[in-house]
């Protein structure tokens, strides 16, 4: 990768190396400019950076300007001439494509960035440049503090899981510390992202995985864990590629390895691949997966916390958890306490995703609302159709109708009114979605998906795609009779998953299915697909 | 299918991979992947060479293959095609992006294609949910992605591969 030209005359150019704006052509783009510029003689350093996360407008471009950095998006191939004849290297504001100052955008500055501060605007693989946006701070500070002091700290921020269970993460700490087990403990990073619509910790890995690799350190400080594994999920190849220079950088610079920053401390860390199965972002899964095992869940007690990795102590935390903590050390702990509302402290990273004109990512305070979110940032639907149901929380989360948009963004709110927040990923879809089908795919998903170790779910799900397709049938040929027989056997097996599976999988399953019951009551009335061959086969 | 030479060959890079790994704790799905990366699947006539020396049931390396989405027993196409199915891409016609795909390939998840020779899979989420439907052609991922988009990339893919072959 050389990229970068490093004679001081030459102009900064920024494009990120994130998937998203992979996905719409970065790296097109970077070989084009490039290219156009030598042959018209411009001298730019091209740096690849994270994403803003204003994934409209990527891929974007940021130009260094002495105002600040000016941003153009967003950028195909052929704009690139005539970016470059509208004197963007000089922050020209003549091009279509002109943004201004990145900070002044609305839906960036009106946000509170706190673990996504450096994410798009640092080199991901540069340590220095991680250093001189604040980095490593917090780990100066907890290497000089007792391993107790600091899991005091994280307690005192309020920090709560944000892989979804919103578990204390200073508890969790505390109880690792306390394990009367003396030998190896461990820091298990859950980089398993598989809720669809969420995609903050593949944006935060590829954007600044020095902060995740510092909160680990910490981590292990905090409890006496020398070694740490991030699970990542295979979906990410190129999350993978950037945490493996990170980690070889943090090594390099002794960063990690033996004696940390020359504390005599050490810690050690690697990347684990996931291989598909979206069972192995919930905890015990994970770590029979990294012991090697198929991903069945294990029954708690004992807590991970205690009976770990290989059977010893083993915190397992978030890559947001864990990513966030560098910062709580840097400014403290009551810094970050001072954000948030009741028992929500500090910052979410929502994922404004589906059918959203203004899709990415938007770091709050919790306390804002649903609404501020849908429609604020997110400018309503990309299809400019009415918005009619939200998905918040992943597959395992509560469909919401417009009745419950006014909902603060907060964990207490949200269990309130039966929902999730979860891991902050919101899912909009426009009026043209079916219900009905929605609640079939989400028993579909927990089909394909299920561990097979509980019955509720492994055979709840299955039934669950059958009972919706009896329903939707039983409506199409009016048979109320039928109709009727069937919904109430879909509220007892939903009852039943909910009660009886072993993990949030089955657990959580019914939860859109019954949100989309309760608030979409008509889509049950109809097929799913007016269209479909299945429903002209069942009147024949 | 593998003469018996290649089969040897074979034999002794999976033997490599294995005992390369064999100090890590937990090696068996770094092993797989390696693996499979290095060949495309896990072939069948490995699991005993790989059960033995991480002292395990050929049952439980089976297990564990099978357990997994990612991992394959028999060898894919020239390319692998995954389709995204989640709610997200959904929410952008990912529903009908699937059914055009099927269509245009002829075949359904889990086969593989006479033209082009592309493997269908289904994938449950690749992280670009702002930018839905997406699809992912071995490690490059696309977003917004309809049947028009989906036809540029397979030319482009096929076309590349043509070059490669000659």
């Amino acid at each position: 990768m050389n990229q970068t030209n490093t004679t001081s005359s030459s102009i900064n150019v920024y494009l990120p190396r994130d998937t998203s704006a992979l996905s719409l052509g970065a790296e097109s783009i970077a070989k084009q400019l490039l290219k156009a510029a030598e042959k018209r003689g411009d001298n730019l350093s091209l740096i690849r950076t994270g994403s803003r996360g204003l994934f409209w407008l990527e891929p974007m471009i940021e130009v260094e300007s002495p105002k600040g950095r000016v941003a153009y998006g967003p950028v195909t191939c052929a704009d690139v001439d005539s970016l470059l004849a509208a004197d963007f290297l000089s922050a020209g504001e003549s091009h279509p494509l002109y943004l201004g100052l990145t900070e002044q955008i609305p839906y960036l500055a009106k946000q509170q960035r706190v673990t996504f501060a450096r994410v798009g605007i640092t080199d991901p693989v540069n340590l220095g440049d991680y250093r001189r946006h604040g980095g490593l701070k917090g780990l100066r500070k907890a290497l000089a503090m007792s391993p107790q002091d600091i899991v005091t700290q994280v307690k005192n921020s309020g920090l709560r899981g944000r892989g979804g269970a919103a578990f204390p993460t200073g508890i969790k700490w505390q109880t690792v510390l306390d394990a009367a087990d003396r030998g190896q403990k461990y820091i298990v990073c859950n980089a398993d992202e598989g809720d669809s619509g969420t995609f903050a910790d593949r944006m935060l890995m590829e954007g600044d995985p020095f902060s995740l690799i510092e909160g680990m350190i910490i981590a292990g400080l905090a409890v006496g864990a020398t070694k740490g594994y991030i699970y990542l999920r295979e979906e990410y190849p190129n999350a993978h590629t950037i945490l493996k220079q990170a980690i070889a950088r943090a090594k390099a610079e002794h960063v990690l390895g033996s004696n940390i920053l020359q504390s005599g401390k050490s810690f050690d860390l690697e990347v684990r691949l996931g291989a598909g199965a979206y069972i192995c972002g919930e905890e015990t899964s994970l770590l029979e997966s990294l012991e090697g095992k198929r991903g069945l869940v294990r029954a708690k007690p004992p807590l991970p916390a205690i009976v770990g990795l290989f059977g010893r102590p083993t915190v397992v935390n978030n890559v947001l958890s864990l990513a966030t903590v560098p910062e709580i050390f840097a400014r403290g702990a009551e810094h970050y306490h001072g954000y948030g509302v009741g028992r929500s402290r500090g910052t979410l990273a929502f994922q404004l995703a589906g059918n959203i004109r203004y899709g990415g990512l938007v770091e709050l305070a919790f306390g804002a609302t649903l609404d501020t979110l849908l429609n604020d940032f997110g400018g309503g639907t990309l299809t400019q159709k009415p918005m009619r149901s939200v998905q918040v929380g992943g597959p395992l989360g509560a469909y919401l109708p417009e009745e419950q948009w006014h909902t603060p963004l907060d964990y207490e709110a949200f269990a309130d009114a039966g929902a999730v927040l979860g891991h902050g990923g919101v899912v909009v879809f426009d009026d043209s979605v079916n219900m009905a089908q929605q609640a079939r795919f989400s028993m579909e998903f927990c089909a394909i998906e299920s561990c097979g170790k509980c019955t509720p779910c492994r055979i709840g799900s299955t039934r669950g795609v059958e009972v919706i397709d009896k329903i939707t049938a039983s409506a199409d040929a009016n048979d109320q009779h039928a109709h009727a027989e069937n919904m109430s056997l879909l509220e007892d097996l939903c009852d039943t998953m909910i009660n009886g599976s072993l993990c949030a999988m089955g657990g959580m399953t019914p939860f859109p299915v019954q949100s989309a019951v309760k608030y979409f009551a008509g889509d049950f009335d109809s097929a799913p697909n007016k269209t479909s061959p299945t429903k002209g086969a069942h009147h024949a | 299918m593998a003469t018996p030479s290649r089969l040897q060959g074979q034999q002794q890079t999976i033997d490599e991979i294995v005992h390369q790994h064999l100090p890590l704790e937990g090696p068996l799905l770094p092993i797989l992947h390696a693996i499979q990366s290095k060949f495309g699947y896990v072939p069948k006539e490995s699991v005993p060479q790989i059960a033995e020396p991480l002292k395990l049931t050929r049952a439980e390396v089976h297990g564990v293959i099978s357990f997994y989405h990612f991992f394959r027993s028999s060898p894919p196409g020239h390319h692998t095609v995954q389709v995204c199915r989640a709610e997200a891409c959904q929410a952008m016609g990912a529903r009908q992006l699937e059914s055009d795909i099927k269509q245009r390939l002829n075949i359904d998840y889990h086969q593989t294609s006479a033209v082009g020779e592309i493997t269908l899979e289904p994938v449950y989420c690749l992280g670009n949910c702002a930018c839905a439907p997406s699809i992912r052609v071995g490690e490059q991922i696309y977003g917004r992605v309809d049947i028009h988009r989906f036809d540029d990339i397979v030319e482009e893919l096929t076309t590349t591969a043509v070059k490669i072959m000659l």
